[in-house]
């Protein structure tokens, strides 16, 4: 990266350099619980997938189960049973993801509002590579469009890319790409982090303690989320990623074209998804027709367990009706940035074995998120703390309606069961609210604070 | 906290409008302006809060349907509290959150003759106004569960009471004293309709079970 070779005065060169080479071989960062899923979710991931998956009722499965064991007489109780616990286990939910977005979004502000050299202009991405320095509005606009067109072009083909791959199952590819991705990402970024947050501060430190440090954050997380480790320290993991990500995109993206991208990316989500030519959509179905489990990689996942034999039968007999996903966004390698926005949202049905006594263990249900969608929640948000001059009230309002977002996308695929992109509604709210507050709240409370006035 | 965040954005839409529209410079237009703004975004949310309720009620009847023993796992008058919470936090958030991240900074208050009070005071007022956004949501919501149309105006009306009050800022006295005894009235009120009593106070007093 730029600020890695010469401590954050950075030439234009170097740094697309440096990106072009890294884009290369930048594999997203795959969080997957078990190997075999992971290999898939590997290749998935490998371009920044977006999927929403998110199957509301757990029981569902189970029940769907029991019935194909010619149960038939307890489907219509159940299914009143499956609404309850849809609508009980979506505020649950709901609240599970809540935190984890949370966070991300505090650390990202956080960070942006103290670190300066996140808001700093050091050059830009090869991958939006007009400036946005022009005299005129209407070329600015031209650029930001063009800038967008770029790297929306890249996401797509960077996404038909992995959908090649995986169909023609180079799973080893994708896995070591995932691996080198993630690789870069928790040291070398974290290395940055860190030195710009200790420059910040002024507190000085030694490279052997630096050294210590990052070794040890680095390979815990490398274990974490490839391997095994506790959940929570997993989640912890993923959040970071995701903010470190998110950060890097705010600080190289220019602003007029963050936002047009965070527009476009929203849309192509939408599309990618529902369209049935969508890439994403035939990645999910050939994933579907293998009987593999989707994504677990590069997915954050509240959930808790995750047995080997989660469920293939499990997967293959609920998969089409229960997933619903987002679009992905491809090539995160390309970008580089290897942690994927993946923004899916799947709920992970418990290990329900597949027997007349099935027992339902309800409380391990979770919902996972793609990672994707974190991050650019936290880009949205991070960049209104960057440039909002309205400060605290944009941010706040663009969080609220972020929020907001989800809520609704969450609601909207519990009533509708299908695939839906998690990005939109949030983004669209998210960016409403954005420019809105700042251009009109703004000067609305500004005159009342000054006239001390309360509403 | 997002209805209470759309009313903003609606009366702020408004004001932004007027404003454009007159002419800067004429200092009594501008004031009326703004105070015709600030009544109007009081209107606008308490509008919003009733559009909460029957978003609420919609949402109540659905819960109630599915569920097995016919009652919903969360009350209206939880909801109501909930509301009220949302709406204060939000304009609590949104009142005083600059002022918060401007008092980090270096700076002397009232340096330039205004008064020297002004963070302290903001933050009394703010708190006032939490507090009463939470009472008018449990009394709100409990007129237009029961259909007392009273209650729903005294809401309003002390709304715009409270922040018709604000007006005469800095002469402080005139809009904490009146915003607190408004808020006293209030708590009581949203206690006595949510089934407390003056026996269950004296009951908590004396840590009588």
């Amino acid at each position: 990266m730029i600020t890695f070779m010469n401590n954050s005065d950075s030439e234009e060169e170097p740094c697309n350099e440096r990106t072009s080479l890294m884009s290369a071989e930048s594999p997203p960062v795959p969080s997957y619980q078990d190997g075999l899923p992971a290999s898939e979710a590997a290749e998935v991931q490998a371009h920044r997938k977006r999927r929403t998956g998110s199957n509301r009722s757990p029981n569902n499965i189970a029940d769907g189960d029991m019935s194909d064991l010619g149960v038939p007489v307890r489907e219509s109780a159940l299914e009143n049973e499956e609404e309850e616990l849809t609508l009980k286990y979506g505020a649950k939910h709901v609240i599970m993801l809540f935190v984890p977005v949370t966070l991300c979004m505090i650390v990202v502000v956080a960070t942006i509002k103290s670190v300066r050299f996140y808001t700093e202009k050091n050059g830009q991405l090869i991958y939006t590579p007009f400036s946005e320095d022009t005299p005129s509005v209407g070329q600015r606009l031209l650029n930001s469009v063009l800038n967008t067109i770029i790297m929306i072009s890249v996401i797509v083909v960077m996404t038909v890319f992995l959908v090649l791959l995986y169909k023609y199952r180079c799973y080893k590819f994708i896995h070591g790409w995932l691996i080198l991705s993630s690789l870069m990402l928790l040291f070398l970024f974290t290395y940055i982090y860190l030195g710009e947050v200790l420059k910040t501060y002024n507190v000085a430190m030694d490279y052997p303690t630096l050294f210590l440090i990052i070794w040890n954050f680095g390979a815990v997380g490398m274990i974490c989320i490839h391997w095994k480790g506790p959940l929570q320290l997993q989640q912890a993991y993923l959040i970071m990623i995701s903010a470190l990500m998110a950060l890097v995109f705010i600080k190289y993206l220019p602003e007029w074209s963050a936002w047009v991208i965070l527009g476009a990316i929203s849309i192509y989500d939408l599309m990618a998804v529902l369209c049935p030519k969508g890439p994403l959509r035939m990645l999910v179905e050939t994933a579907q027709e293998r009987n593999e489990p989707i994504f677990p990689a590069l997915i954050y996942s509240s959930a808790m367990i995750w047995t080997v034999g989660m469920a293939k039968p499990d997967t293959a007999a609920r998969g089409p009706s229960y997933q619903t996903w987002d679009a992905a966004e491809d090539g995160r390698e390309d970008h580089r940035s290897p942690s994927h926005a993946d923004s899916r949202m799947l709920e992970t049905r418990n290990p329900v074995p597949t027997g007349p006594h099935t027992t339902f263990e309800e409380e391990e249900r979770g919902v996972k998120l793609g990672l994707g969608d974190f991050i650019f929640y936290s880009v949205l948000v991070g960049k209104a703390a960057a440039t909002a001059s309205g400060d605290w009230n944009t941010t706040l309002a663009c969080f609220v309606a972020i929020l907001i977002g989800l809520c609704l996308t969450l609601l909207l695929l519990a009533v509708f069961k299908k695939a839906l992109p998690a990005l939109p509604i949030s983004i669209t709210f998210g960016l409403v609210f954005y420019f809105s507050t700042d251009n009109i709240v703004r000067p609305f409370m500004d005159t009342l604070a000054s006239h001390q006035l309360y509403i | 906290a997002f209805f209470w965040l759309v009313s903003l954005l609606l009366s702020s839409l408004i004001w932004f409008i007027a404003v454009k529209a007159s002419d800067p410079r004429d200092e009594p237009l501008q004031r009326g302006l703004l105070i015709f703004g600030v009544m109007f975004s009081v209107l606008l949310q308490e509008v919003f809060r009733f559009l909460y309720y029957k978003l609420l009620r919609k949402a109540i009847e659905g819960l109630v349907a599915l569920s097995e023993d016919g009652c919903s796992p969360i009350s209206i008058q939880q909801m109501a509290y909930v509301a009220g919470v949302g709406f204060g936090l939000m304009s609590g958030a949104f009142s005083m959150i600059n002022l918060l991240a401007d008092a980090l900074g270096p700076g002397t208050v009232g340096i330039h003759g205004d008064s020297q009070l002004y963070f302290l005071t903001s933050a009394f007022m703010t708190m006032v106004l939490i507090f009463l956004h939470t009472f008018w949501g449990i009394i709100f919501f409990h007129g237009c569960e029961h259909r007392r149309w009273w209650e729903i105006a005294a809401v309003v009306i002390m709304h715009l009471a409270v922040s018709g009050s604000t007006f005469c800022n800095p002469l402080y006295v005139g809009s904490l004293v009146p915003s607190y005894l408004l808020m006293a009235i209030a708590a009581i009120w949203a206690y006595l309709l949510s089934g407390g009593s003056a026996q269950n106070v004296r009951r908590f007093l004396l840590c009588k079970s």
